[in-house]
């Protein structure tokens, strides 16, 4: 069985030292490893962003894909191949500002597969700029006044248009961002988990002691009820997002479950070579 | 000077007008006689003008013709839409129920009118919407054809609603058929019909459809496409046919989500491909270039349209010439195949993925409107399903992985021919990453030191200097030395080919050239063959000659090269092309 090594490589991350995605890295790991799942097995795709530099230093099947489109990509794996386990991940430019159209397809779509957000409030690989999720009045290289619009409410948007599975978590808890993890994987659709997941070099407003300072952990909430939808809007409004643990639970059919083609085969693994007489037949059908 | 009969039936979008042409033509294509139909349509829905021309002759042909035997008109904008399009012996059948005065130009006084109360006699069968049966059956007796041709198509078709939708189907082909042999008698002769060795019709589709089967054949599982004239029907004929197979079709946010998810599907061991038109080719480039740097295998099908912009979505044009070869910042190798005919659809389409995954690079097939979308008469034997065996180009197996080092598997590896072997996810042992942003051979991360770039640069773009695809890259007919050479791409080769028969029917020396792969571009073979020409005209449906200035960059001859464009929408006529020819000075004799 795979140890949480085989989940590592030799390379060593460019992350500047304190940042919140070495958390997210060994966290993945762990949880990869805990499941008892084999590297060979687990699809890695990322978007581009320092978040993205996730899948070079993730020992499984990898796709550094492009900025923004790691949904789409990861789907397209987990459809060829439903026997995969199919994470997808990136950070909160590349997923709620470039890649938004994709996420909220995604969450209604239902394939099975983990998102992962890294969400610190800023663009950290290009060195500084105001990001979907800041906050009103943030500064920044492209926002010297402070910035004039409201940030995106992606988990909200992504329980209104029905996601299965939602989960938040933060990088200075990665026990407990491991086992949402665990439960983000195992869930079976479409499931996010929006890590905070602090900048210490461009953002010093939302700091590590920042988000402890505001973060309420729903895990310890014990009258909180994740299959309550309504619910978990309301706690999503009232905190401005600043909770953690699972938000939301929506099991529902899967995309790949219910579409015209699901076949016990995954896709790979059929065997394509189609036998001369069903070719003709098909050929006549034209007559 | 044209072949075959033509017949066309025309009115306001919404009126059924697609169907009156498609009994007609399917009928006459059971029949033995060889079909080609082609729709004009607006990008609308209820009101505008549409039409289904379908030409009918003996054999085999690729263009609906110039003009018009037989226009059944259902309004007056019909007529005068078409007028100039009828010969001069024509016949116009035309609804008298709702044109009582219909307004007929003077200038064609021996097309034979024939008006037909067509709504009112539907209404008498119960329902206006007959009114096309009630065509089909006028248009039988115009043309001598027995009025029960049409039966088992219209048990088919309407089999499942029941026997009185069926009865009232053939009672109102009967009733149009008895009015119209009353009293206009045979008209216009149907040319000999021409059937297959066991007495029944030929294969009657669609460029559109040839493609999807194409895919099909070729083991493609996955389709990911955005919604779009007029590649939408790839679309429809896989979901109709694929599924049975593990097939599927998703119908993707955007097509750049399309495009991407068909990337993710060959990346995981399927063969995936995404559909589109201009608009959404455009939204592609970013992708292509992924596939092309991250050496992932992928088919990208683009059914050229009017452009730029919205541009004319439900007309025909060959404009995104340049995108399909230029498309997409940086360098990367890719393919781009260009059929002319539906079997070559088919075919093209199947070698396409072989070629993606030989070559592990995005392979771009694009045709038009008027390939895709037109419905035709091909012979049963033309296309041979086994023709293109699936090749599926270098992937490791089990055993071999099994056999390497732990984690040593470099799935970059700088190789003669610049193609590395691949694994597929699942495989053990095999794991890699694949980048977009440049990389080393084995590495996970990216790099961006100058030694390494320029290796795996120059390592990805050798791959295709073996790329030889023979004597299916092109086409050549004519002498040695020529008059004149018409030369074209992809759909033109049916009007081109009429064009030339009819320059040697002047005693020309008249030769025709048609490239079906533009990249890489069978530089040799085109220089040689157009060597001899005396002139080269260029026929395209672009406005500024992308494929004459490609001729340029890639065998010369700029002085011979003379541009014989068409960007209004349609596909060209012959005329068109003859009249280019004729204006060129020393060309005709």
């Amino acid at each position: 069985m795979a140890t949480v090594k085989d989940f590592r490589v030799k390379e060593k991350p460019t992350w500047c030292p304190g940042c919140g995605d070495f958390a997210v890295l060994a966290a993945l790991q762990k949880a990869c490893a805990n499941l008892g799942l084999e590297p060979e097995e687990v699809v890695l795709v990322t978007g581009i962003g320092c978040s993205g530099k996730l899948v070079q230093h993730f020992g499984s099947y990898g796709f550094h894909t492009l900025h923004g489109r790691s949904l789409p990509s990861a789907q397209g794996v987990k459809l060829a191949n439903k026997d995969l386990t199919v994470i997808a991940a990136g950070g909160d430019g590349d997923g709620y500002g470039i890649g938004m159209g994709h996420f909220v397809h995604a969450v209604r779509r239902n394939v099975d597969m983990t998102y992962i957000v890294m969400d610190n409030h800023i663009y950290g690989l290009t060195t500084g700029q105001m990001s979907p999720t800041s906050r009103r009045g943030f500064i920044s290289k492209t926002s010297p006044q402070g910035s004039v619009e409201e940030p995106v409410r992606a988990v909200e948007t992504a329980i209104a248009n029905g996601i299965s599975f939602a989960a938040q978590a933060f990088s200075g808890d990665v026990k407990h961002m491991e086992t949402l993890f665990e439960q983000a994987i195992s869930h079976k659709g479409f499931a996010l988990v929006n890590v905070f997941s602090p900048c210490v070099t461009f953002n010093k407003v939302n700091t590590y002691n920042w988000f402890r300072d505001m973060l309420i952990n729903l895990d310890e909430e014990n009258d909180y009820d994740p299959t309550d939808r309504q619910k978990a809007l309301d706690t999503m409004y009232e905190k401005s997002g600043m909770v953690y643990g699972v938000l939301y639970e929506n099991p529902r059919p899967t995309f790949e479950e219910n579409i015209l083609g699901a076949s016990e085969t995954a896709k790979a693994k059929l065997d394509i070579h189609m036998p001369t007489a069903e070719k003709n037949e098909i050929l006549a059908g034209f007559r | 000077m044209f072949e075959g009969l033509t017949w066309k039936v025309g009115g306001a979008q919404g009126e059924g007008i697609d169907s009156t042409g498609d009994i007609f033509a399917t009928a006459l294509n059971r029949r033995g006689h060889y079909i080609f139909s082609y729709r004009h349509f607006m990008s609308l829905i209820k009101g505008g003008h549409t039409h289904f021309k379908t030409r009918v002759c003996s054999h085999m042909i690729g263009y609906h013709g110039d003009d018009l035997d037989i226009l059944i008109a259902f309004d007056q904008t019909t007529i005068d839409y078409n007028w100039h399009e009828l010969k001069e012996d024509a016949v116009l059948i035309y609804d008298s129920s709702k044109l009582k005065e219909p307004h007929i130009p003077k200038d064609k006084p021996n097309i034979h009118l024939c008006p037909v109360p067509v709504t009112d006699m539907a209404k008498e069968v119960g329902n206006v919407i007959m009114k096309n049966m009630v065509a089909c059956g006028v248009s039988a007796a115009v043309v001598g054809l027995e009025p029960d041709a049409f039966d088992r198509l219209i048990e088919e078709r309407f089999g499942s609603k029941g026997d009185r939708v069926v009865d009232n189907n053939k009672r109102a082909i009967r009733i149009g058929y008895d009015y119209a042999a009353n009293r206009f008698s045979t008209l216009k002769t149907l040319p000999d019909p021409a059937p297959e060795a066991d007495g029944g019709g030929h294969l009657y589709i669609s460029g559109n459809e040839a493609v999807s089967m194409g895919a099909l054949f070729a083991g493609c599982r996955f389709l990911a496409a955005y919604p779009i004239t007029p590649a939408t029907e790839i679309m429809y004929w896989a979901l109709a046919n694929w599924p049975k197979y593990g097939g599927t079709v998703v119908q993707a946010e955007d097509e750049i989500a399309a495009c991407i998810m068909a990337i993710g599907a060959n990346y995981a061991g399927t063969r995936a491909m995404t559909s589109t038109s201009g608009p959404g080719f455009s939204l592609m480039q970013e992708a292509i270039g992924l596939a092309g740097v991250s050496e992932t295998p992928l088919v990208v099908v683009d059914v050229m349209r009017g452009g730029p912009g919205t541009g004319l979505p439900t007309k025909t044009e060959q404009s995104d010439l340049n995108e399909l070869l230029y498309g997409s910042h940086g360098d990367i190798p890719r393919i781009v195949l260009t059929p002319s005919t539906v079997e070559e659809c088919v075919y093209f389409t199947m070698e396409a993925f072989n070629l993606a995954e030989k070559y592990q690079c995005p392979v771009i097939l694009a045709t038009d409107l008027f390939l895709g979308m037109s419905k035709q008469s091909v012979g049963v034997t033309d296309i041979d399903p086994d023709k293109i065996p699936i090749d599926r180009g270098q992937v490791l197996s089990d055993e071999q992985l099994a056999n390497m080092e732990k984690r040593t598997f470099a799935r970059y590896r700088v190789t003669d021919s610049g193609i590395s072997p691949r694994t597929i996810p699942g495989q053990k042992n095999g794991m890699f990453t694949a980048l977009s942003n440049e990389h080393g051979e084995g590495s996970p991360v990216e790099i961006e030191d100058p030694e390494t770039r320029i290796r795996m640069m120059d390592k990805r773009m050798k791959k295709l200097s073996d790329f030889d695809l023979g004597e299916q890259s092109w086409e050549y007919d004519g002498p040695e030395a020529t008059d004149v050479t018409l030369v074209g791409f992809g759909s033109t080769a049916a009007q081109i080919k009429e064009a030339q028969m009819a320059l040697q029917r002047k005693g020309m020396r008249a030769g025709r050239l048609t490239v079906k792969v533009v990249k890489p571009f069978p530089d040799e073979p085109v220089r040689k063959v157009l060597q001899g020409a005396e002139k080269i005209v260029v026929v395209e449906n672009n406005a500024s000659g992308q494929f004459a200035d490609l001729l340029k960059q890639r065998v010369g001859y700029h002085a011979k090269i003379s541009n014989c464009l068409k960007y209004s929408g349609d596909p060209f006529t012959v005329k068109e092309i003859l009249d280019h020819c004729e204006q060129l000075k020393g060309v005709m004799v």
